[in-house]
């Protein structure tokens, strides 16, 4: 039954994680920010399910955990969102080298 | 009314006037405030009597020898069950003595102020003060241990210092006051050092218990304390002396008077009260209460308190002939009189017919306090009349002034040891005491004693007669009854207070004892004190050139007697010159550059860390985010070498 082995799931999750992080730094603009964290939850929601799948066939604990991880970003995204409209109506844009006042 | 209870009252009174007067004093005319002070003055002295009536014919005598009384103590701080300081008052012959002479004296001044001061702007306050000293120098004398003694010592050179300083506009009263303080505040701190070994000595603070400790023979307490000995004294005699160091600064002693003369700055009054009857006297008082201890345990002690005494009675003396401010002359002359006191106790023993002098000693403190508050409340008067302290803005004043005349007189005869006025009795009892004794400290008081009637005769040759310096006479204010009735009350002690039978009432060991007196002894001394008297006449009774003749052709010691033996210049040198130069300095240079050196690095060390790294706060979310990963990273790191 086993067509697809553990580590080809995991370099998928590895390299989604990275393409997050790699977008979370080199964009400027928040709203794409925002997405790189999406990819980054999404990579760590496979890695559970696949752990979950692939050691703990019997058990649910990481389905589970998905689903929180799912709901989660949900809310976040709706306070990232809302954060985001503050900051336009303050500075007039969203991209991040121009919104940091908030320094020494 | 029973007596502990009127004892209790006595001291309690003084301090309800303080209390009320200070609290209150704003709302209520300043005339009602010195009335209340008086008249709870006046109250005192009434009780103080009774009291002194009490404890001398009815209740205060055992087996023909008169012995403490404590009427109220308890236990203020318990330490241990060994340990405890209590406060207490107690009544025995010195205490109640002085119960006398302080409500005495202080009544007169409350009354005499009431005109002296008339329109002062701080007159209340100056009542308010009043009643402090008045009752911390009650607390001092009926104290039950040392440490209560000690307290209202401290209290008693608080309200000399709020007294001195009365006028604080005037810088010179300023400095005054502060010397004052300081003077007596560094001879404390021998004081406390004094009480701390005796009570570390004898395991107590409770003067009647310490003084049976450490004079019965066989004690073991006395055997621990005079078995060790530094630089040939007993460990027992240091600290005896050190408390007597205590006594010499409040007392005036030599090296300690320097700060009495200034202290004149004060109101005269307060002069009279506090740096001549009263106060001045607490160092004798000291050595009295613990006369036991000095003459049984420590002889050596006393006999260096006994040439510590004559010599500064000489010196002041010499020094009070050459000063032209009437206060001054004044103050020297009580310092002199009271080391007369000091070295009366020196020479006196323990055991029958040894302990004349602590009698005689008593006697003059006695007699002093009557002759020497006149003394001052007259300069005031004459002070109060021509507005100077200078001898110079004085002369012929004996009609303006008639009844400050008779009775500065009065006080004049008394202080010159003429019979049959009080000094009289009392020098008497001193000189011979001394001559059993000691010839050469005899010799010193005896010439002194001659001083005594120079100086105190060329004060009074020169305010009342002589001539006066102004042709049109002075601005002279009517003296009211108030300045006047003092005055006079205090004469009649300055005449009478020799005739009462001292020896019967206060001995060292409590039991009767007959002061000696020999009409052929008392012939020298009376014949030295007239001789002084025609010759302060011949000198200052009528305008003349001999006196500045005189003082010219001995200037050098004129000189340095009127510089008062440059002995201020002395202190200015050490404490400005070596104790600035070589403590003062340094220890400012240490605390500028190493303690504050050490605060300061601290401080600019953090501004500058803070300073490096707070450029890390960039406000840029991803240069955040870059760190946050950073340690991520590491901490996986960590992890991935610590599991493999």
């Amino acid at each position: 039954m086993e067509h697809v082995p553990l580590a080809h799931v995991l370099i998928l999750s590895t390299i989604l994680f990275f393409l997050g992080i790699y977008g979370f730094f080199s964009r400027r603009n928040l709203i794409t920010m925002l997405m790189s964290i999406e990819l980054i939850l999404n990579s760590v929601n496979i890695n559970f399910v696949a752990f979950n799948k692939y050691v703990y066939p019997h058990q649910l604990e990481g389905v589970f955990f998905t689903l929180f991880i799912i709901t989660i970003a949900a809310a976040e995204v709706s306070i990232s969102i809302a954060i985001i409209i503050n900051l336009y109506r303050r500075f007039n844009t969203i991209d991040i080298e121009d919104t940091k006042n908030m320094k020494f | 009314m029973n007596y502990d209870l009127s004892a209790v009252l006595i001291l309690i009174l003084p301090l309800i006037s303080f209390i009320g007067l200070s609290l209150f004093g704003k709302r209520i005319k300043p005339e009602l405030s010195g009335l209340i002070g008086s008249v709870v003055l006046v109250a005192t002295a009434v009780l103080s009597l009774f009291v002194a009536y009490g404890y001398f014919f009815d209740f205060g005598k055992l087996d023909g020898a008169y012995v403490k009384h404590i009427a109220f103590q308890f236990s203020w701080l318990q330490f241990n069950e060994n340990l405890s300081i209590d406060l207490g008052l107690v009544l025995d012959p010195i205490s109640v003595m002085m119960l006398l002479v302080i409500t005495f004296v202080s009544a007169m001044v409350h009354i005499y102020s009431m005109n002296y001061m008339h329109g002062e702007e701080r007159f209340t306050m100056y009542y308010a003060y009043l009643s402090l000293f008045t009752f911390s120098m009650l607390g001092l004398v009926v104290s039950v241990n040392l440490f209560q003694m000690y307290m209202f010592w401290e209290l008693v050179g608080v309200s000399s210092f709020l007294l001195i300083g009365f006028y604080f506009t005037k810088p010179s009263a300023i400095a005054a006051a502060k010397k004052a303080f300081i003077v007596t505040r560094f001879a404390d701190l021998g004081f406390l050092i004094g009480i701390l070994m005796l009570s570390f000595g004898a395991k107590t603070l409770d003067f009647f218990v310490l003084i049976e400790r450490l004079t019965a023979t066989g004690s073991p307490y006395l055997a621990g304390f005079t078995s060790t000995t530094f630089m040939g004294l007993s460990t027992l005699s240091w600290a005896l002396l050190l408390v007597f160091a205590g006594g010499a600064g409040k007392s005036a002693m030599f090296p300690l008077h320097i700060w009495l003369p200034d202290a004149m700055e004060g109101p005269t009054p307060v002069s009279a009260l506090i740096h001549a009857a009263t106060m001045v006297v607490a160092g004798v008082f000291l050595v009295a209460r613990l006369f036991h201890v000095f003459a049984v345990s420590a002889p050596d002690a006393l006999s260096i308190i006994a040439y510590i005494g004559a010599f500064t009675a000489m010196f002041a003396a010499v020094i009070a002939c050459t000063q032209t401010d009437i206060k001054r002359v004044l103050a020297y002359s009580t310092i002199s009189q009271i080391a007369f006191m000091m070295f009366a106790l020196g020479v006196a023993g323990w055991g029958e017919g040894q302990n004349e002098g602590f009698t005689a000693s008593m006697f003059h403190l006695f007699t002093h306090a009557f002759f020497k508050a006149l003394l001052f409340l007259g300069a005031g008067a004459v002070i109060h009349a021509v507005h100077s302290n200078e001898m110079k803005d004085m002369g012929g004043l004996r009609k303006a002034l008639p009844i400050t005349h008779v009775t500065f007189l009065l006080a004049c005869l008394a202080i010159a040891g003429i019979p049959p006025f009080a000094g009289f009795f009392s020098k008497e009892a001193i000189l011979s005491s001394a001559f059993e004794h000691n010839k050469i400290i005899f010799y010193v008081g005896l010439i002194t004693s001659g001083i005594t009637a120079f100086y105190m005769f060329r004060l009074y040759f020169r305010i009342f007669w002589n001539k006066a310096p102004h042709a049109d006479g002075h601005n002279h204010e009517g003296h009211t009854w108030s300045m006047n009735i003092p005055l006079i009350i205090l004469s009649l002690g300055a005449v009478f207070a020799g005739l009462i039978p001292f020896g019967s009432f206060i001995s060292a060991d409590g039991k009767a004892i007959e002061l000696p007196f020999h009409l052929m002894f008392s012939i020298a001394p009376v014949l030295i004190g007239v001789t002084a008297i025609l010759l302060a006449w011949a000198l200052y009774g009528k305008k003349s050139e001999l006196p500045a003749k005189l003082s010219a052709s001995i200037a050098f010691l004129y000189q340095s007697a009127y510089h008062k033996f440059y002995i201020d210049e002395i202190y200015l040198f050490v404490t400005k010159k070596i104790l600035f130069n070589l403590i003062g300095r340094p220890a400012a240079w240490f605390d500028r550059t190493i303690v504050n050196g050490m605060i300061n690095a601290t401080a600019s060390g953090t501004v500058s860390v803070s300073e490096s790294i707070k450029g890390m706060q960039s406000g840029r979310l991803q240069t955040y985010a870059m760190f946050f990963l950073g340690g991520i990273l590491m901490l996986a790191a960590l992890l991935v070498i610590k599991f493999m």
